[in-house]
């Protein structure tokens, strides 16, 4: 039974960048406690000999040939873009 | 007390494909900002990746090259972390099943001897785009052209006790990718990166100490610095009593100091997972020995051979098949004028030495293996001496041209050997006995004759001035 506190809630948003209203953090502790008690549940069953499965399909990866298909479409790529300059997206200032 | 350096470096190796890892967009460096970003570069809503079978051809020729496990299955997962020029909020990268795994190298240290350091991994991975900071009045300007490009992420053991030891592997494994061609390692424009993990240990201690990450070091000789003023660094809070905190610093090159680059301590989570996008990127061993056989000589069989079979010494070898163009260069004039020694001699000599004070490479010597070639068979076959050969070079490498015209327009191939032109005037005096006898006899005005035999024998080469006075000396005697 892992049960998940209001700091791991937080942390977790953090981490999501979503911001969350205080009084929803009770509930959200509680769904996902639920969910990792189902994967608890899951832990609980021997897979030593099961392979590990990377996709539901049962396929390959295609592999693409090394070519250049794509042309320049700045102009339409970047017309939703809230702020452009000089061709570059503009964001907020980031610097570690 | 007395502290062991340990070190582990991570090589980010950008691939030389013509398109991006998962789309099909350009990767060639340079381009006006974004016009190289697509769809699926930019973390469009509704896009899918599409897996370039490049990357993996490249990458398992580096695992080959370092002997590594290659492993037939490989899977790509979703590192998620949020940073404005990595649009879709996570990074595909390869974390549980990287494509290359343990292998190694050996390094090539400064007194001669040779280190074995282990690579841990190599796993394929999509580089991030580029944030500029500057002049967009307190905002960032986010460039996506690099966004989606191949990158190679080698990471090594902590294997390295010292810092001219992480440059001789940042150095070792630079030579392989360029030899191979699965990289350009042009550092200035960030196609070899490195980040360098360091501690200190009590000298016999088998724990590691606390590391901290020395980020996006992009020159071998700021690496080494870097990773100096940071074991500094660390010794000095270790000697007073001091803790080492775990984070990830920048070298400041100008300072030439470290300074810790978050702000504020967090510890990463980047909560990876399979990328449900990507399929499983399967290889089979018969595709594996497919690529095997497309492998080129690697530096150390190179230089193996140098010494084996030109006679070259260990250092000049090394020296010569660090870097492959170079190599090929060397055995270009080398094969021409059957001479390990005299083409050895030239390139580490006068050509490295003109490289190195005009910041070039070999392959933008305006001096190729083939003019090189030219001159080096005018020092064979007498034309000109060693000495003349310098100028003559000199000349080629300013005014470009090749040996031949240069020889000549300069008028530098004349005979100045006093003992050839001694032998070309003797044939002439045996030759011609009775103008001797005439000479001798009192017909002064016959040296203009000796003269003019002497130089046509020598094909104009000898010099007339020489010429004229060895006649005199000898017509006398």
């Amino acid at each position: 039974m892992s049960t998940l506190d209001k700091s791991d809630v937080e942390k977790i948003a953090f981490l999501a960048r979503l911001g969350i209203d205080e009084q929803d953090i009770p509930e959200y502790a509680a769904n996902l406690s639920n969910i990792l008690d189902m994967v608890e549940q899951l832990n609980s069953v021997d897979t030593d000999n099961v392979k590990p499965m990377a996709h539901p399909l049962d396929g390959v990866q295609r592999l693409r040939p090394d070519e250049v298909t794509e042309t320049n479409d700045r102009e339409n790529l970047m017309a939703h873009a809230p702020e452009t300059e000089a061709g570059l997206f503009l964001v907020p200032r980031v610097v570690e | 007390m007395q502290w062991e350096v340990v070190i582990g470096l991570e090589i980010h190796v950008q691939l030389a494909t013509k398109s991006k890892i998962f789309s099909g967009a350009s990767t060639a460096y340079g381009a006006e900002p974004n016009t190289q970003a697509c769809a699926v570069d930019m973390g469009l809503p509704g896009v899918l990746p599409v897996f370039n079978g490049e990357a993996l051809r490249k990458s398992v020729m580096f695992g080959l090259a370092i002997d590594a496990q290659i492993n037939e299955r490989s899977v790509f997962d979703r590192k998620n972390y949020f940073y404005p020029d990595s649009p879709k909020a996570y990074q595909i990268s390869q974390l549980y099943y990287p494509v290359v795994g343990k292998g190694s190298i050996d390094i090539d240290l400064e007194d001669g001897s040779t280190k074995c350091i282990g690579v841990t991994r190599a796993h394929m991975e999509e580089d991030a785009g580029k944030s500029l900071h500057e002049d967009f009045h307190g905002q960032t300007g986010i460039d996506l052209n690099r966004a989606g490009t191949p990158l190679l992420e080698i990471v090594s053991e902590p294997d390295m006790r010292s810092a001219k030891e992480a440059v001789a592997y940042m150095r070792k494994i630079h030579s392989i990718v360029r030899y191979l061609g699965v990289s350009d390692g042009n550092m200035q424009e960030g196609s070899f990166r490195c980040d360098a993990n360091v501690s200190l240990r009590p000298k016999g201690q088998e724990e590691f100490g606390t590391r901290t990450e020395l980020k996006n070091i992009n020159s071998f000789r700021f690496v080494e610095k870097a990773i100096n003023v940071e074991i500094e660094r660390q010794m000095d809070i270790l000697e007073s009593g001091g803790t080492i905190t775990q984070e990830t610093r920048l070298y400041d090159a100008d300072r030439n100091e470290t300074r810790s680059m978050r702000s504020k301590e967090e510890a990463n989570d980047y909560r990876y997972f399979p990328d449900p996008d990507l399929l499983p990127i399967v290889i089979s061993q018969e595709e594996i020995e497919q690529i095997r056989s497309t492998l080129p000589e690697l530096p150390d069989a190179k230089c193996k051979r140098f010494v084996t079979q030109l006679g070259l010494s260990e250092k000049d070898a090394r020296a010569l098949t660090s870097d492959r163009e170079m190599a090929d260069y060397f055995e270009q004039v080398q094969q021409s004028i059957d001479d390990a020694k005299m083409a050895a001699n030239w390139l580490l000599g006068e050509v490295s030495a003109r490289l190195n004070k005009n910041a070039l490479e070999i392959k933008d010597s305006p001096v190729n293996a083939e003019a090189l070639t030219g001159l080096l068979r005018r020092i064979k076959d007498n034309t000109i001496s060693g000495k003349i050969a310098k100028d003559v070079f000199e000349a080629m490498w300013e005014e470009g041209g090749d040996a031949h015209s240069i020889i000549e327009s300069k008028g530098l191939k004349q005979i100045t050997d006093t003992s050839a032109i001694e032998a070309i005037i003797d044939e002439v005096i045996a030759a011609n006995p009775s103008q001797v006898e005439e000479f001798k006899s009192g017909k002064d005005k016959l040296i203009g004759f000796f003269v003019g035999q002497v130089m046509k024998a020598s094909k104009g080469k000898a010099n007339p001035g020489q010429v004229n006075q060895i006649l005199q000396k000898k017509l006398k005697s």
